[in-house]
């Protein structure tokens, strides 16, 4: 029963890296960028979140709402000042750039709202118990796992079935022969973003309802675990980085769980290179293969 | 005289005069400063800390610059050499042995404790390509810290005494804790100098330079440039990346020693992520493939920071901007024709000068 507990929770835990990681491999299937800042923007819109339910005492869905709006302007507005001028430059100086907007927003937030911790007010507490008592599971675990496959299912859908998803596709796969086929890729690229930061938005709030503090550098923890989370799905892949963000959540809390809490860290990351040494792509990325 | 000028000066050897004539002059300006008291006590401080991300770097510019890899781990060797000469000077000290054999012994240690688990990582981590590679190696530099912040290790008449995660070692009379897990290493006598920083650098640089201007080195440059037809001529590609990797790793051990011998306290999260990629940005500013230039940005990314504290809070905003705007203002297509144009009517006009005398 213990085992079935901890596997709940770890699931609430992958849901919250899998919605950061979509932001992390969408971003990256169509500008072919790292874009270490998205950690970042999830603690942007943790703090969005945290001044309008305590500032301005609104309800949880008018906070998520305005978090949202919050990190999609934040996340075009990075893209358009940083990153489109290098559309054309070498991947690192692009992954500087980001490192760059990384620290800048860090340290702007903890200019503005001070770097000390603030409690993230309670947004879904209580359990329900199953099979007589024998397992308690948190409400939270449960919507954030629901809201996690909604979100899931709804992006599948757009990718698939819109005309925006078709071309966000095809910019994935060819930009110039998008542009031939009449493709406005930046305005796909802003897109890109602006879904990328709102689902961080989503992330953001669903982590500060399982860890209560907000604080600056909130962002690069999950950030870097997301990130591992889709490359282990297969970058670039979308039920790469839900699989990749679920499983990551469940081996973080097993190993916590189970063998130690210090060395849960090591072991993440050692399943990581295990799983990318049997498949060098990631558990669902393509294999490209070099024609000569 | 005219000859050997000309032939330090040649296309291929330009590069290594001129980056150990930089650190040469640094080195003398510096000691002088020192030595006539006008430098503040914070730079002296940061002296020996600028050398070793020096080297660090020089070993990561090897990597990223001339075998192509990226590295998001490089802290991690740092830190391997950091911890192995903690243990090493405890030994030494505890046998009576202080100064500089002790730090010389420290950076040789370091060195090739991080050179032989980096051989042992490049064989997984070389297996992949591209962003896979890149989070590996930040998966082992993330091993590698929560590792040794786990790690616990003391000293006494009976010798070293090991544990991990919990700390159970019960040291006898005159005992002494080298590494106490997260709070990392305390009492290390440090013996780590101005000078001895100043020597690993050449080195690092002849190291380097020797290797990129051997068969070895432009063996690794062609796989870098084109994997598929390097191979074709019989490079091995496995081969050349490891020894990149090896190399690189080592200077970052013996910098990590020289780094950790500076302090008489540190813990194992100072060589983070974010410390991988603050080096990974010396490198990138500096140039890829151009040592001096990484040894320029280091030392002055190192220092800038510390300069910034008269704006508080404001300084690492700066910082970050800073950084982004070199990077737009260096890709920036429209300034990149107006240089070339300029270095053109400047060639031009050399040569027009040429001809009339």
């Amino acid at each position: 029963m213990a085992f079935l507990s901890y596997l709940i929770s770890g699931l609430g835990l992958g849901s919250v890296y899998a919605i950061i990681a979509l932001g992390y491999s969408m971003v990256y299937g169509i500008a072919k960028m790292l874009n270490f800042a998205h950690g970042d923007i999830i603690m942007a819109g943790a703090f969005a979140a945290f001044f309008a339910m305590t500032g301005a005492g609104l309800p949880l869905i008018a906070a998520a709402l305005i978090s949202m709006a919050v990190c999609t302007l934040l996340g075009v507005t990075i893209e358009r000042l940083a990153y489109k001028p290098l559309r054309n430059a070498s991947s690192l100086s692009v992954l500087i750039t980001a490192i760059g907007v990384s620290y800048f927003l860090q340290n702007a937030a903890q200019l503005l709202f001070g770097s000390d911790t603030k409690i993230f007010p309670s947004v879904l507490s209580g359990s329900f118990s199953l099979f007589s008592g024998a397992l308690s599971v948190s409400y939270l675990s449960v919507v954030t796992i629901l809201v996690c496959l909604v979100i899931m299912g709804g992006l599948t859908l757009f990718i698939n079935k819109t005309k925006t998803g078709k071309a966000m596709r095809a910019c994935s796969e060819d930009k110039g022969a998008a542009v031939l086929m009449g493709i406005n890729v930046n305005r796909i690229i802003s897109i890109t973003f602006a879904i990328g930061s709102g689902l961080a938005a989503i992330a953001a709030i669903l982590l500060c309802a399982t860890y209560p503090s907000v604080y600056p550098t909130l962002g690069s923890m999950p950030g870097i675990r997301a990130f591992t989370a889709a490359v282990f799905g297969g970058i670039g892949s979308i039920p790469g980085a839900f699989l990749g963000g679920l499983l990551l959540g469940v081996i973080e809390t097993m190993a916590k769980a189970y063998i130690s809490t210090q060395l849960s860290d090591a072991i993440v990351f050692a399943v990581l290179i295990i799983v990318l040494l049997i498949r060098p792509t990631g558990l669902l990325g393509k294999k490209v293969n070099v024609k000569v | 005289m005219k000859g050997i000028i000309n032939s330090l000066f040649s296309q291929r050897r330009r590069g290594r005069t001129v980056s150990l004539l930089i650190v040469t002059i640094a080195f003398i300006v510096l000691q002088a400063m020192v030595m006539s008291k006008s430098l503040s006590r914070l730079l002296i401080s940061l002296l020996v800390p600028v050398c070793a991300y020096i080297v660090a770097a020089i070993g990561l510019n090897l990597n990223v610059g001339f075998s192509g890899e990226l590295n998001l781990g490089q802290a991690g060797f740092m830190s391997i050499g950091a911890f192995t000469s903690v243990i090493l000077s405890g030994i030494l000290n505890a046998n009576g042995i202080s100064g500089i054999p002790v730090l010389i012994l420290c950076i040789i240690a370091g060195a090739v404790m991080a050179a032989v688990i980096g051989w042992l990582i490049s064989v997984p981590v070389l297996k992949l390509q591209g962003d896979y590679l890149a989070i590996v190696t930040l998966a082992f530099g993330q091993i590698i810290m929560s590792l040794i912040n786990n790690l616990y290790c003391g000293i006494d008449a009976k010798g070293l005494h090991f544990a991990f995660v919990t700390n159970d070692i019960v040291l006898s009379e005159g005992g002494k804790m080298l590494i106490s897990g997260p709070m990392g290493a305390t009492g290390v006598s440090t013996v780590s100098t101005f000078t001895a920083g100043f020597i690993l650098v050449v080195i690092a640089l002849l190291v380097v330079y020797n290797l990129i201007d051997s068969r070895r080195g432009r063996a690794i440059m062609a796989a870098r440039d084109n994997r598929i037809a390097a191979e074709s001529i019989g490079i091995s590609i496995s081969g050349t990346k490891t020894l990149a990797f090896v190399v690189s790793s080592c200077l970052a051990g013996a910098a990590g020693a020289l780094y950790a011998l500076n302090y008489s306290s540190f813990v194992a999260t100072k060589f983070d992520f974010n410390s991988s990629i603050l080096l990974l940005v010396y490198v990138v500013l500096g140039g890829l493939g151009n040592m001096s230039g990484t040894i320029i940005s280091t030392a002055v990314l190192v220092v800038l920071p510390e300069m910034l504290r008269f704006l508080q809070n404001y300084r690492m905003l700066i910082y970050a901007v800073v950084l982004i705007v070199i990077m737009l203002v260096s890709n920036n297509a429209f300034l990149k024709t107006k240089a070339e144009q300029l270095k053109k009517k400047l060639a031009a006009g050399k040569k027009g000068a040429a001809e009339n005398v």
